[in-house]
């Protein structure tokens, strides 16, 4: 397991991906899948850094793990900010056309469509959030 | 990430190399927004560009809204791993894809 605390700025967001990108490579995770992960982890850790302190600043954790057989990755961000749960925004309608298309939303859905399961949870004061993937291309 | 523009009579060519995320769509958005002016229509070539998330989806659903009321913009040289992105969030449908 891997584990990294940081501060929760954009900035901070390719710190994040070479951990991420460390364990998955170690674990020899195909190319594919390892795209949509960096992009289901950036879409997460940015969310993060823009809504749970907002204005202030305050720290993420990020841990990673690879487990069973088939492997799969856990990835579980913990934050202190205000409880937010991002499974319980809507779905943009994505059959909209350029002009009916509302900007926002798109980041959470591209997670919901791509990761196996994630798992959110507020727990003594802390926004736990787990995205699970399998690591083998089905 | 890096942008190479050129421009046809008309129609400006946007050649994309590296990757589209949090922190560089910011700079991709704004190359585009001083570039509406001189152009008509606006071709994105793909070949090089390695990921894109969110942040870079919403600079290319405004570019499309632009372009839209110009001479359009159409994306060339998109990969598969790129296309699957666009399939699942229904951006197939609404951008021009060759």
């Amino acid at each position: 397991m891997k584990e990294l605390e940081l501060e929760a700025l954009n900035d901070n967001l390719p710190q994040v991906l070479a951990l991420v990108d460390e364990v998955l490579e170690a674990a020899h995770c195909p190319g594919k899948i390892q795209f949509q992960i960096d992009i289901a982890v950036e879409e997460i850790f940015v969310n993060i850094a823009h809504y749970a302190y907002k204005p202030d600043v305050g720290t993420a954790t990020v841990r990673v793990e690879v487990m069973g057989e088939p492997p799969a990755v856990d990835i579980t961000f913990i934050d202190s900010g205000v409880p937010y749960d991002p499974l319980a925004k809507a779905d943009p309608d994505v059959t909209l056309s350029a002009e009916q298309r509302q900007i926002g939303g798109l980041g959470i859905f591209m997670v919901k469509k791509t990761m196996d399961d994630i798992k959110y949870e507020y727990i003594d004061g802390h926004n736990i959030l787990t995205l699970k993937k399998g690591l083998v291309v089905e | 990430m890096d942008i190479r523009k050129t421009t046809d009579s008309g129609t400006l060519s946007a050649a994309i190399t590296g990757r589209i995320d949090t922190t560089t769509a910011p700079a991709l958005e704004a190359e585009l927004k001083n570039s509406y002016d001189g152009c008509e229509a606006l071709v994105l070539d793909f070949a090089d560009v390695e990921y894109i998330s969110s942040a870079g989806l919403r600079v290319l659903l405004s570019a499309q809204k632009v372009m839209t009321q110009k001479g359009g913009m159409k994306l060339i040289n998109v990969s598969g791993d790129i296309m699957e992105i666009f399939e699942v969030t229904g951006f197939s449908d609404i951008l021009t894809i060759e």
